[in-house]
């Protein structure tokens, strides 16, 4: 469980690290919580070469809400995340999300910003984000560049991000009018990932119809994913318990989970559409204004 | 292979020891420093052993590197008694048969440590979520939970708590 040899720097600014990583190119790699890469790195699965790390860059742990936006810091701590009562109340899909990655000790280090940087379709952050329609920003050598979360995982274990970019922020649209979200993980045990987990986020209007809908997949695809034809099967209509059962085996059909020590393929494809069904009742009784 | 020198503070005393960068935090403080009280039990994240306060939180040491402690305040369960007295939770683990082997025993008591300085009063639930990162193969975590239970007890019981609870930085 000893990491391969390199090369390790502390970095006091974004143009530093960028820099650092203009330099280094592929062999260099960013450090921030640790909580993935260190792991990785003592299986040896991931040897970088170099090690940028940005710990020592200040202003990057922050959860604001402005520009009609909520706005958070990528070195902003999963701990952090579960403590903000503006995400407690306000974004309760977030809350939910943040609780259940791995255990506390491990979200006292693990960032937001690596959760989702990392593409793991394990993570946690990833559906929601794709759930909330979030944006990534990326600074580079150029300045910043803003993603939208539905391009930010172009491939297995892959990020939009170039090599010589770093994930600064990432921005949530404030929530509309009746709306509510709702992220539901099965896991064997507190620290493990997902057996599978769906993230869902919708509006209604005042007559109950549902006017948009997201819903998004952790462990159960090859990349992040939305469930698309079940978000478009719930939008334009009433969300009856029909419509609940019909989307979720939607859901379920569009997943594409694999066999593993977590369960057979058949088992976690049924999961999806339990919690898919669960997450979309959830959410549902939030935008009508309740809180579970 | 190129070693750095690491400035930080560890139960009270400075220390400056030399570590190569892809040593981990827990190697050093047992190895190079000789805390062996910091244990190591899976060195993959999960169970917890190796826990340790950095500038106050509870984390675990095997997951990160020594060189990233630099200029931090870390405590480690040696860091815990103060002149002899254990401190509540420590008390608590002796008093309520808190433990069996006693291989968990200083991550727990570093992690319930911890709590019982953010959180006053606890329920159950909240122990049991706050320890969920350190895993016990014995006691089923009943005592645990009476352990961390009793040490709250002590610490409301006693005129100025917030002195009591010392360690952890």
């Amino acid at each position: 469980m000893i990491p391969a040899s390199f090369e390790y720097v502390v970095a006091h600014s974004l143009e530093e690290t960028v820099g650092l990583l203009a330099k280094h190119g592929s062999d260099a790699k960013i450090l921030s919580g640790g909580m993935s890469l260190i792991p990785a790195m003592k299986l040896r699965l991931a040897q970088p070469v170099f090690i940028v790390d940005v710990n020592g860059v200040s202003g990057l742990e922050y959860i604001r809400e402005e520009h009609g936006e909520l706005r958070i810091g990528a070195m902003t701590r999963e701990a952090a995340l579960e403590r903000s009562s503006l995400v407690k109340h306000g974004y309760p899909i977030l809350f939910e999300t943040a609780k259940v990655i791995a255990d506390p000790l491990v979200r006292n280090r693990a960032t937001i910003g690596g959760n989702l940087a990392h593409a793991d379709p394990a993570n946690d952050h990833p559906a929601t984000m794709l759930a909330l329609g979030a944006t990534i920003v990326a600074h580079g050598p150029h300045g910043d560049r803003l993603i939208p979360i539905d391009e930010f995982f172009p491939s297995f274990f892959a990020s939009a991000l170039e090599p010589d970019e770093v994930l600064t922020e990432i921005r949530i649209p404030a929530p509309s009018v009746r709306s509510g979200g709702a992220y539901i993980k099965f896991e064997r045990k507190v620290g493990d990932y997902a057996i599978a987990a769906v993230a869902v986020n919708l509006t209604l209007d005042d007559h109950d119809t549902c006017i948009a809908a997201r819903i998004g997949l952790t462990n159960v695809t090859d990349v992040p994913a939305r469930a698309t034809s079940a978000e478009a099967s719930l939008v334009g209509h009433r969300i009856t318990e029909q419509a609940i059962a019909d989307a979720s085996r939607l859901a379920a059909h569009e997943s594409d989970p694999k066999s593993d020590l977590r369960g057979s393929a058949e088992y976690k494809r049924d999961l999806v559409r339990v919690l898919a069904g669960r997450a979309i009742g959830r959410a549902v009784s939030r935008a009508r204004g309740g809180s579970h | 292979m190129s070693m750095k020198t690491v400035n930080f503070t560890i139960n009270g005393e400075a220390k400056s020891v030399q570590a190569e960068s892809r040593q981990l935090l827990v190697h050093c403080i047992r190895e190079t420093l000789g805390l062996t009280g910091t244990h190591v039990g899976c060195e993959t994240s999960h169970c917890g052993a190796c826990t340790i306060h950095l500038d106050g939180e509870p984390v675990k040491s095997c997951t990160m590197f020594a060189v990233q402690a630099e200029g931090k305040s870390l405590t480690t369960v040696e860091g815990l008694a103060i002149g002899g007295t254990l401190n509540p939770v420590q008390e608590g683990f002796w008093e309520e048969h808190g433990l069996q082997c006693g291989f968990c025993t200083p991550g727990m008591m570093m992690t319930a440590t911890a709590l019982l300085r953010t959180v006053n009063e606890p329920t159950e639930t909240e122990i049991r979520e706050a320890i969920s990162g350190n895993l016990c193969r014995c006691t089923g975590y009943v005592n645990i939970v009476k352990a961390i239970q009793y040490a709250q007890r002590k610490m409301h019981a006693t005129p100025a708590p917030e002195a009591v609870l010392q360690g952890g930085d």
